[in-house]
């Protein structure tokens, strides 16, 4: 690839996290909707299987979630440059929009009209939460198998509060062992 | 010399929080009582609940947070870098060996059965969400039936026109200004 093609790739990724960032309400999870739409379904700059994986993942290596799917992704696009400037695009509206209200506002959360916007936007971050877990659903259980392991991990997850990287493992160890018995092809 | 220690100390919280942004707030705390001319324990559930109503993730809205109250706008920047470097670091590292080997059938059956458990996570936090948005948890449990309602709506319109997810956030956001849920 020419230097010049690269360059324009890595602002695009850039914007792209950029505007991610911008608009993710709630964290790493509240992040899905917008990867599903802005870099599986417009873009095809990866598929849901691994923005699957990349959970999954993301959750066992140290860090906050959101981040280290905006370096997989970004590493996935564009190598290790795209992991690293997809991360800074992501984090720059944050560090400007955080640093202006601990600056100005420092009272931020406690204005009424805040609360009550926030009250609404929770529903909404809630609803999209559910809508790319049904959207994404298919791609991840696809036998009887994947739905003991949902069901047995949702029903833990649920009642027990232990680190998400035991069912990750938990579920690995599985996969590794159905393949050996052949239960997977 | 400040900026050099607060680096530090959002790097180790980086390197060590496991299982994403609120993960971050036992370290948070420890470093209120570590550096009290940093800041102050009791501003910590305040910056939470800002970096919760602001876009982005809660553990990078978090470590800005904490930077700025401490060495101002210089301080913002090298808390939050200090704090997703490990991270960074160790995706990438992760990636590629994952490149490495992802032909690999036993690896392939790992996956297999590793996104179901991951997807059952995402879902499970769906649901914790779920649970602060329709539920009343102040004198007993009760459901908020008008946000259920509104939930509802919202599922549709999604569904029906297919927007970007910002639309409806800003819907979200102007009728919770004019109802409040």
């Amino acid at each position: 690839m020419n230097t010049e093609k690269k360059y324009k790739n890595l602002l695009e990724i850039y914007t792209v996290f950029f505007r991610m960032g911008a608009v993710c309400f709630g964290g790493g999870y509240a992040m899905l909707p917008l990867i599903e739409r802005e870099l599986v379904i417009k873009r095809g700059w990866t598929t849901k299987e691994n923005i699957i994986d990349y959970y999954a993942l993301g959750q066992c290596t140290p860090g906050v979630i959101a981040v280290n799917t905006s370096t997989f992704v970004g590493n996935e696009v564009a190598g290790v440059w795209g992991g690293i400037i997809g991360t800074l695009g992501f984090i720059t509206p944050s560090i400007a929009v955080i640093t202006l209200i601990a600056a100005l506002l420092s009272n931020f959360a406690h204005i009424e009209m805040v609360q009550r916007a926030f009250s609404g936007i929770r529903i909404c971050v809630c609803v999209l939460i559910i809508d790319a877990t049904l959207k994404l659903w298919k791609n991840a259980v696809k036998d009887r198998l994947g739905l003991v392991i949902f069901i047995l991990t949702i029903v833990t997850a649920c009642f027990v509060k232990i680190s998400p990287v035991f069912y990750i493992l938990f579920a690995g160890i599985v996969g590794f062992a159905a393949g050996k018995v052949g239960y997977i092809k | 010399m400040t900026l050099f220690f607060l680096f530090l100390e959002f790097f180790q919280t980086g390197l060590f929080a496991v299982g994403g942004g609120l993960a971050t707030l036992p370290f948070l705390y420890k470093m209120a009582e570590d550096h009290p001319d940093w800041l102050d324990a009791s501003q910590i559930m305040d910056m939470l609940a800002v970096s919760e109503s602001t876009p982005g993730a809660i553990g990078v809205n978090m470590s800005t947070y904490v930077g700025y109250e401490t060495a101002g706008v210089l301080g913002a920047v090298i808390g939050t870098f200090g704090l997703v470097l490990p991270s960074v670091v160790i995706v990438l590292a992760v990636a590629k060996v994952l490149n490495a080997v992802k032909e690999n059938k036993n690896v392939q059956n790992v996956f297999f059965c590793i996104r179901p458990a991951s997807m059952a996570l995402i879902a499970s936090a769906g649901l914790t969400v779920m649970k602060n948005a329709f539920l009343a948890t102040e004198n007993g449990f009760s459901v908020k039936w008008l946000s259920v309602l509104f939930g509802v709506i919202l599922f549709v319109l999604m569904r029906k026109t297919k927007k970007h997810p910002v639309l409806y956030i800003a819907i979200a956001a102007v009728a919770g200004c004019v109802i409040g849920f």
